[in-house]
């Protein structure tokens, strides 16, 4: 068969998201002649479409469906309906990402043999490590287009690197470099060179910077065998007598419902929704929603322990100008439990407009200290700060009693910092501010979380079906053609931005499904 | 949102000429159901506030993000869309006018207190004076309303961020590859 597919077809793999996990298992079934359907809740914006104005992007782009949050982080006060900044649209949260593409260093592999028993955190060793991920993380960056690696040269600094580069080298730090970016350093893959823009948050206009969108989507789509169904936003996943998943139930861009058959099902729509969905799709046969024997849907959440520094100096900057991230200090990323935490961070440059500045820089915060920082605004470079977050059972995702569009509970987000959490923020704050002081800051500003950009953990992997949700496939326990596919499956968080992990479990993910499809095992 | 320019037919004998102290107190002219600045050359027409209420709300949002490049104008049209709000949502309209009025028995008790008299809050000349009032009310349903939209409404305006040294967007320029974005020599 070729694509478009009927909703009868029950031979299809499903997959529900677009983005990193989804957009790239897409293509990489369809590339193999599986016959696939992606479906995806938000529209389909190309990216000439992309609007290069930060709220009017975000009204564009941003998943704004009803969420409610709980836990003692800020952002459950300062941004209580949004605790997530995650995309609804084709492409998903790679439109919007800024393109840091690092892979887990080996101990990150073994969290719970390597860091030891740390009370209140339910950490796990993931069931795969770095030797048996090496070849995925290779094929990974080849797609992306990873700079400093196959080959492909670094992007050049731009003054918030500069900045950033000259304090971290008078601290004596010796890992710094503009990263490893998904972004084209020299035209590559059909796609140009990155034109330091500077507004890789909002999609790039140029697509120099990867993102499922127009890479792996239409790369998918060329072979017939993939069809993005956008504006099909998944409600529920069915299942027969059997306990064997049959296909979804969606509501398409006019609120009809419908229900497209599969013979495999494969859920990637980030780490809220995706559990969401499994506990949305409770049945008397799965009293407490699917792959869930364990208990573990939900539970785990994690979203990186993260913060900011911004600083202002007497000269200009002019830091929005290019790239939005493409600068690291990777000496803090190491495991050293002398510093008082386990696990480590990374510091990485960032740059937002004044519009997200003023929003961001301090929640909440107003009057003349608030303003005096925005006035020197030109004058400003700044740093975000990502680092491994504890796993915690009760930071969680659950069933709210508000309801969404459709009359779904929507989903809580729970969150509270571990104390380990905190211990590294606070190490991070100090060693930033330090960067900046070198090259002769006259103010610093130690800037709180923003809404989660990495979601991770709602389904963990886990070698034991009473740990977790999937295997080290990405195959729930107690479903066989039911699987995971996005950075929900995360056992630990690691310090590395996530996206070039999922992308990699996603290319080795294809490859099982291929298989067990053809044994006829699912 | 649109500022209308000042309205060269409106009767002067029908404003109210505020006896304030704060600098924009004292330039603003109310009207019935107007809110001129006659020295700036801007008023607006209201259609659910009291211009009072109004002419309050903006030096109060100077107030909670003062920039001093920044000309009134800007506060005003980021409060208008409150006056917007509130001809459809009599709640809102409501919590805004309460709000208001609020703020002006408190700045009269501390007007009094401090021998200026007893005015409102724009008779309050100095900006301490007035953060402390806000201050107190800062966890406040109507605070937190006028924050929460100021935030937004006043620095996603274009038009005051060549006064930030803020650029936006570049892509229409080609980027800022050939246009600065690593110009700086001082590091
Ligand atoms: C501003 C920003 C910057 C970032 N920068 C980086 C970075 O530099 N490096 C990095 O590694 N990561 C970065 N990230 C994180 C990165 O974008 C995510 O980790 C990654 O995209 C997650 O992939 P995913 O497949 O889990 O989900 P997503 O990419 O978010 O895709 C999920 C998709 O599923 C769809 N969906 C959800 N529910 C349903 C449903 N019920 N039915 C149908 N469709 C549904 C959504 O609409 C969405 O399109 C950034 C994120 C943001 C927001
Ligand atoms: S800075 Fe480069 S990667 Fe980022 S949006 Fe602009 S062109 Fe794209």
């Amino acid at each position: 068969m070729a694509a478009p597919y009927d909703l009868n077809d029950d031979s299809v793999v499903v997959i529900i998201g677009s983005g990193a996990g989804g957009g790239t298992l897409g293509n990489e079934l369809a590339q193999k002649g599986i016959d696939t359907v992606i479906l995806e809740a938000g529209g389909r914006h190309e990216a000439e479409e992309f609007i290069n104005d930060e709220w009017a992007s975000f009204g564009q782009l941003a998943w704004l469906d009803k969420r409610t949050t709980s836990g003692d982080w800020r952002v459950a006060k300062d941004f209580s309906g949004l605790p997530a900044w995650i995309v609804k649209a084709v492409g998903g949260s790679t439109t919007h990402w800024a393109g840091a593409s690092l892979r887990f260093q080996e101990h990150e592999w073994k969290a719970k043999t390597n860091y030891g028993d740390v009370e209140g955190a339910s950490l796990l060793d993931w069931p795969i490590d770095g030797e048996e991920m090496a070849p995925y993380y290779a094929k990974a960056e080849d797609k992306m287009g990873v700079t400093n690696t196959n080959g492909i040269p670094p992007l050049p600094g731009n003054n918030n690197y500069k900045v950033f580069e000259a304090g971290a080298k008078k601290l004596g730090y010796e890992r710094v470099h503009t990263g490893n970016m998904a972004i084209n350093s020299q035209d590559r893959d059909g796609r140009t060179s990155c034109q330091q823009s500077g507004f890789c948050f909002q999609g790039c206009k140029f697509s120099a910077k990867w993102s499922t969108l127009y890479t792996e989507i239409p790369k998918g789509e060329a072979t017939g065998k993939l069809e993005v169904r956008a504006n099909a936003h998944v409600l529920q996943i069915q299942h027969d007598d059997s306990g064997k998943v049959t296909g979804v139930l969606y509501a398409d861009k006019d609120g009809n419902q419908h229900v497209q058959k599969a013979r495999v099902v494969a859920v990637a729509g980030n780490s809220i929704e995706s559990p969401r969905l499994l506990l949305n799709s409770e049945t008397s046969m799965f009293k407490d929603g699917l792959a869930n024997s364990s208990g573990m849907v939900g539970k785990n959440y994690m979203r990186h322990m993260t913060a900011s520094v911004y600083a202002v100096f007497d000269k200009p900057v002019n830091f929005y100008r290019g790239t939005t991230m493409a600068g690291i200090v990777q000496d803090e990323s190491r495991h050293d439990p002398s510093r008082g935490f386990v696990g480590g961070y990374e510091m990485e440059t960032l740059a937002l407009g004044l519009p997200f500045m003023a929003a961001f820089l301090n929640p909440g915060g107003w009057g003349r200290e608030f303003t005096s920082a925005l006035d020197m605004y030109d004058h400003m470079a700044g740093m975000w700060i990502v680092g491994e977050d504890m796993p915690q059972e009760s930071n969680a995702i659950t069933l709210s009693d508000a309801k969404d569009q459709y009359g779904l509970p929507a989903p809580n987000v729970h969150f509270s910092d571990h104390a380990n959490d905190v211990a590294m923020r606070n190490h991070a704050w100090r060693q930033g501010t330090a960067i900046y002081d070198a090259v002769g800051a006259t103010a610093t500003y130690p800037t709180p979380p923003y809404p989660s950009t990495h979601n991770l953990g709602t389904n963990r992997m886990s070698a034991d079906a009473k740990d977790g949700v999937v295997n080290k496939w990405g195959q729930t326990h107690d479903i066989a053609n039911l699987f995971v596919s996005d950075g929900s499956q995360f056992t630990t968080g690691a310090a590395e931005n996530p996206t070039l992990t999922i992308v990699s479990l996603a290319i080795r993910q294809a490859d099982y499904i291929a298989e067990q499809m053809s044994q006829k095992n699912i | 949102m649109k500022i209308d320019t000042l309205n060269q037919g409106v009767n002067r004998r029908d404003f109210l000429a505020a006896s304030g102290k704060t600098a924009l107190g004292a330039a603003m002219v109310v009207g019935a159901g107007t809110l001129v600045v006659p020295s700036q050359g801007w008023g607006m027409e209201l259609k659910s506030l009291k211009p009072e209420t109004m002419a309050t709300m903006i030096q109060m949002a100077r107030d909670i993000y003062p920039h001093d490049r920044v000309a009134d104008k800007y506060y005003a049209k980021a409060m208008r869309a409150h006056d917007d709000t509130g001809a459809g949502d009599a709640d809102t309209l409501a919590m805004l006018e309460d709000g208001v009025a609020e703020l002006n028995a408190r700045a009269g008790k501390v007007g009094m207190e401090k021998g200026y008299g007893s005015g409102g809050y724009l008779d309050l000349g100095w900006e301490a004076d007035r953060v402390a009032i806000l201050r107190d009310i800062e966890d406040s349903g109507f605070f937190q309303a006028m924050r929460g939209s100021l935030v937004v409404g006043l620095y996603n305006q274009k038009a005051i961020w060549p006064l930030f040294g803020y650029e936006g967007a570049s892509a229409h320029l080609g980027g800022y590859v050939e246009r600065g974005f690593d110009d700086i020599d001082w590091v």
